[in-house]
């Protein structure tokens, strides 16, 4: 096995991922969980090999979703009984996960994980995007026809898996209002814990599943997942800091951007209608995305799957990768500041005149 | 609403002070997490404790700073306002 590369971090390039750090928890704060999917790609964007960026991300996210899961408890939206179910078996997944990646890395080296995790991200982003931009446009025609996009309704799927009886399984959860089998609970938390370990993004399984599935409220979901997300993060940390594949300059440099970040963004969706939030969450995937497709030539090069290219061949193509997630992160972080900015613009006159009737009527 | 701000522009520069000072050491003593790391590789597994822990202890610091710093810049969430009913 060839040893493990830790990227070089001189005073540039530590701003660099603090500033990458900062929109990404800017998008994770602005979408809910699920947002640092931007964050694996920019520091494989800037040279750490697949196996490292996912381990440095799951290192710098798991203390922060404690944080984020104790803080939504004060406001009753965290089903713990349901997030430890969920947790145990991701950190399954999780464990298998890891191991699928120490297994390339063994066959095929640093440059084997990178293929890897760039062909989940586009799969997954692909079909996500997808979702999620569908939802944004029915979102923005239901707002347009002043109908109520808040009112939680379970699907039929949920309301069909809560009424399957197996016997020693079933157990209330509070978030659902109702009884589940851990049999269907399993898969559902596998899945996202094999997902983290691969693109340290477990939540593009579990939010949507404890929603459509499970018949979980949007918000309950959402809160949820940070519990799942401590747990599988701390579970996935220590199995890959076990294999020393941690680098913890580069996850502290991304945590100290991420945390200015996140509470911007946060801040931000109360001041947008929720189809822009859905809007800029779907344009970033899609162009996240499309940035993986120009490594994917140098990877295979790398591998010896494919002739080898020219150097300016392989360097055009990083640089129109480089370039497509630098305008991902923009468009991302101009989006929310934007939206910020001019909601809380419009806001501060819609006060300033109800104060001003007000004060005629007074 | 003014004693509240000076408050968090307090514990901001307090927090402040304490997450400059972390990422200081870091700085400091980085070529040592990378050896360690490869200490931890090479068979030392109780190393892996110390990115858990340093993970910990940034994130509770600079989560609080920066916490703070949002609120004593005076950023806060909309209220939504109900309309009267008359």
């Amino acid at each position: 096995m060839e040893a493990i590369t830790f990227i070089q971090i001189d005073p540039a390039s530590a701003v660099q991922l603090f500033l990458v750090g900062f929109v990404g928890g800017m998008v994770s704060g602005f979408i809910g969980s699920g947002g640092a999917f931007v964050l694996t790609p920019a520091m494989m964007t800037m040279g750490a090999p697949g196996i490292v960026a996912v381990a440095s991300n799951m290192c710098h996210k798991f203390p922060k979703a404690i944080v984020g899961a104790l803080k939504r408890h004060e406001y009753g939206q965290v089903d713990w009984k349901l997030g430890i179910a969920m947790g145990v078996f991701a950190e399954v997944g999780v464990y298998v996960g890891k191991h699928v990646m120490s297994g390339i890395r063994s066959a095929y080296g640093d440059v084997g994980t990178s293929l890897y995790v760039s062909m989940v991200f586009i799969v997954v982003l692909g079909i996500v995007g997808t979702f999620v931009l569908r939802d944004a446009w029915r979102l923005y025609k239901a707002e347009g026809a002043g109908v109520d996009v808040h009112t939680h309704k379970v699907t039929r799927v949920a309301r069909y898996l809560q009424s399957v009886e197996i016997p020693g399984t079933m157990v209330y959860f509070a978030s659902l209002q109702a009884r589940m089998s851990i049999v269907f609970i399993a898969p559902l938390g596998f899945a996202t814990g094999m997902l983290a370990a691969t693109i340290a993004v477990g939540g593009f399984i579990g939010v949507p599943s404890m929603i459509y599935l499970l018949g979980a409220p949007a918000l309950m979901a959402s809160a949820t997942e940070l519990v799942i997300a401590f747990i599988m993060g701390l579970g996935g940390t220590i199995f890959y800091a076990l294999d020393g594949v941690v680098d913890i300059r580069l996850a502290m440099i991304i945590l100290a951007g991420s945390l200015f970040g996140i509470q911007l963004g946060a801040v931000g969706t109360t001041y947008v209608k929720d189809h822009a939030v859905k809007l800029v969450m779907g344009l970033i995937m899609v162009i996240v995305l499309f940035s993986r497709f120009f490594y994917i030539p140098g990877y295979l090069a790398g591998m010896g799957r494919i002739d080898s290219l020219d150097p300016r061949t392989l360097a055009t193509l990083k640089l129109l990768g480089d370039g497509t997630l630098v305008l991902a992160l923009a468009v991302g972080g101009l989006a929310i500041l934007w939206a910020l900015v001019s909601g809380m613009t419009e806001h501060r006159q819609r006060h300033e005149e109800l104060a001003a009737v007000d004060g005629i009527e007074d | 609403m003014a004693a509240s701000r000076s408050g968090s522009v307090a514990r901001a520069v307090g927090y402040g002070v304490a997450s400059i000072a972390l990422y200081v050491l870091l700085f400091v003593y980085a070529d040592e997490t990378v050896e360690l790391a490869r200490r931890t590789r090479e068979g030392d597994k109780i190393l892996f404790l110390v990115p858990i822990v340093i993970a910990f202890a940034f994130s509770i610091v600079h989560g609080a700073f920066t916490g703070h710093f949002w609120a004593a810049v005076g950023l806060k969430p909309a209220v939504k306002s109900k309309k009267k009913k008359k």
